[in-house]
């Protein structure tokens, strides 16, 4: 059985409109790739139709988890079976606190009529929470409410720490934070790398790709992957810019 | 008012028996009760044209005289009821009746004694502290369309909770009454009285529930008077079985500078008519009032609020959460009255409905009637299904669709819960809340 999260010929519409154009990519665990491309190109409705939003139709194609098709699962089965999306607008959920939230996650993966041990999880959560630099009180208070843009996204990389996914993909994690933030938010996730995780951060920009060093960098334009390469492809993409991705493109069609 | 056979209805013979059974009270109050039973017999029950009644169901007022009013041979109480009443953790003094019979009585500790608090089942200050009860019992009008109601619960009321803090003392923990139906085709009149005179302070929890499943009728008063500089925390809890027909009116009364807190969370009842009126007379006064209810299956929970601004620099700030389920309904009714010389009045009334199934309605009715011309008002109104994508951020998390509901709602109840002093019984009521998601 592969050990990959592995997207064959994926085709994904919004309404009538195709926004995923025969889309192919594999990512072997324990890797991390990034995928750069320029607004509306496709890449958080790539995010969104790998963790199946309702909104987000797939037409043909498939998506297999260590070799699993995951395509009929429902949402919250995809998760349990172990992929994770970071959010690049992360929910809030007024009145339900952090610890609540995870709490309920992490019970939806127990077998039935069995609890969480609470001293066990909240000593997880903690030691989680202060690598991530997140203040304790935080527990209590409600998900994402009234939070900044970088306790935002410092909580999805905590709840992504806490659930242990084997796969994971990250909308745009940098949008919103500043340089502090975005060195916390990437510690934590290359804390996470190892052989048990393979992840897909998608970014607009190269900056995140300093702190997240990637194995593999793809260039997603209109739909699908033009051009793929090491880190140094990141780098080429922001001294020419995306008018460089259009042109190659064009030439090549 | 007798049939043509000659013999009274049976209501009339109930309450003959009532005021018989009454033989050592005071004359007054055998007066008071006959009265209050005359003007409710000789008043029209409410009509489609009444405004006070728009949207309610009347049909079940129709029958609340087939419900047995006769107290004249109720059931010994032969249980300690204590292990029902560990829903809260009042550690100052409780009372628990069971079919308007005290079945238990907490003592009020000595030293609130010695300072001249007054905690007695209402029989008991009926005999004790007359001219305070004369000064303070139903004093307070049903104006929200329920008079005829307040009239019934007027000439049947046997028990219930005096509390008197005189001034100057401060009560942290709160007391707590526990009102308990059992009876099939029982009636019961929760009566709750506080007083808080100038610079005191108190809190009180009160819960109401049934034991057993069998169908009754609560007419419930609360009246609160909360003197100069006073603060009055009350909580009430209703979660009668889902066969009862319950009133509750409410009424507080805020002086100069005080402060009143009043927090309803509605679970239970067939019907549920509440009328809340939060009285601001004195300048500089607070009243803050929420409620929350959670409705089921054919569930009513109506419920008439007003606020009046009779005084200047005062607020008042009342929320009203619903979430709704099955083919339930909810009224909310709300009007602010700020009158000429009630100046810099700051007055807020929200209403805030979820629907959880999209044939249960919501029916909202705000409003506001100023005469002041320098004030701060508002009031608004919203009916809503749970947001999708706040869902799929859960399923995303691994949380099941039925799990991440009932979070959200739990979640857009906590504004009311986490406001209730006493933590057990907040506690009790999350889990009353969760258990209506699970029977």
């Amino acid at each position: 059985m592969s050990q990959s999260l592995e997207i064959t010929n994926l085709n994904v519409n919004i309404g009538d409109k195709r926004i995923i154009k025969d889309f192919n990519l594999t990512i072997p665990k324990g890797e991390v790739h990034a995928i750069m491309g320029p607004n509306g190109t496709g890449k958080s409705t790539l995010a969104k139709a790998l963790a199946g939003h309702p909104d987000y139709e797939i037409t043909s194609g498939e998506v297999l988890m260590d070799g699993e098709s995951i395509l009929d699962l429902e949402v919250d089965e995809r998760s349990r079976a172990g992929l994770f999306l970071a959010f690049q607008y992360p929910m809030e959920i007024p009145g339900v606190t952090i610890a609540n939230f995870i709490r309920a996650a992490k019970n939806a993966r127990l077998p039935d009529g069995e609890d969480l041990n609470a001293p066990a999880y909240y000593k997880e959560l903690y030691e989680k929470m202060d690598a991530l630099k997140i203040d304790r009180k935080f527990t209590s208070r409600s998900v994402n409410e009234g939070f900044s843009g970088g306790e935002k996204k410092r909580c999805e990389i905590l709840q992504m720490a806490m659930l242990e996914p084997k796969y994971a993909v990250l909308d745009e994690t940098d949008s919103g934070l500043d340089i502090d933030a975005l060195k916390i938010v990437s510690e934590g996730v290359n804390a996470l790398r190892g052989g048990n995780l393979g992840a897909l951060v998608i970014t607009h920009y190269q900056r995140l790709l300093n702190y997240i060093i990637p194995d593999q960098v793809h260039v997603m334009y209109d739909g699908r992957i033009v051009k793929s390469g090491d880190k140094s492809l990141a780098e080429e993409l922001e001294r020419k810019g995306y008018d460089w991705i259009k042109e190659i493109t064009e030439t090549a069609a | 008012m007798e049939t043509e056979t000659g013999l009274a209805n049976p209501i009339e013979q109930a309450f003959q028996n009532h005021i018989d059974g009454l033989d050592t009270a005071p004359a007054w109050w055998t007066e008071f009760k006959r009265q209050s039973f005359e003007v409710y017999a000789n008043m029209p029950m409410p009509t489609r044209r009444d405004e006070h009644w728009r949207f309610s169901d009347r049909s079940r007022l129709e029958t609340i005289e087939g419900f047995s009013f006769d107290d004249s041979h109720s059931a010994t109480i032969s249980h300690k009821y204590s292990e029902w009443s560990n829903i809260a953790s009042s550690e100052t003094a409780a009372l628990t009746f069971v079919d308007d019979q005290l079945a238990e009585a907490s003592p009020l500790p000595e030293d609130f004694l010695q300072a001249g608090v007054i905690w007695l089942p209402l029989a008991e200050a009926i005999q004790s502290h007359g001219d305070l009860l004369k000064d303070y019992f139903m004093k307070q009008a049903a104006d929200l369309g329920s008079e005829k109601f307040a009239q019934l619960h007027a000439a049947f009321v046997k028990s219930g909770a005096l509390l008197y803090i005189p001034k100057g003392v401060e009560i942290e923990n709160p007391f707590a009454v526990f009102n308990w139906s059992s009876l099939s085709n029982g009636t019961i009149f929760p009566h709750t009285l506080v007083i808080a005179e100038e610079n005191s302070k108190a809190s009180l929890v009160e819960f109401h529930g049934s034991i057993g499943e069998n169908p009754a009728l609560s007419c419930g008063v609360t009246h609160l008077f909360a003197g100069v500089g006073s603060k009055i925390d009350y909580t009430l809890v209703q979660n009668f079985n889902e066969q009862t027909l319950g009133f509750q009116i409410n009424s507080n009364v805020a002086g100069r500078d005080s402060q009143i807190d009043m927090h309803s969370v509605i679970l239970g009842c067939q019907q549920y008519r509440s009328e809340t009126h939060g009285q601001v007379k004195g300048a500089r006064a607070h009243v803050d009032m929420r409620s929350m209810a959670l409705t089921e299956a054919n569930q009513e929970i109506d419920q008439r609020t007003l606020q009046t601004h009779a005084a200047p620099n005062a607020t008042s700030n009342l929320l009203f959460k619903n979430a709704l389920m099955g083919e339930s309904k909810t009224i909310f009714s709300g009007l602010i009255k700020v009158d000429d010389k009630a100046q810099q009045t700051d007055a807020y009334q929200t209403n805030r409905n979820l629907l959880l199934n999209r044939t249960a309605e919501a029916n909202s009715l705000p409003g506001l009637e100023i005469e002041a011309n320098d004030v701060k008002c508002s009031h608004g109104a919203t009916t809503s299904e749970i947001d999708e994508e706040e869902i799929f951020y859960m399923l995303a998390r691994g949380i099941p669709k039925p799990v991440a509901q009932e979070l959200v709602v739990y979640g857009f109840f906590e504004e009311v819960l986490d406001r209730i002093v006493d933590d057990t019984l907040a506690e009790s009521a999350r889990q009353m809340i969760r258990s209506k998601f699970h029977h």
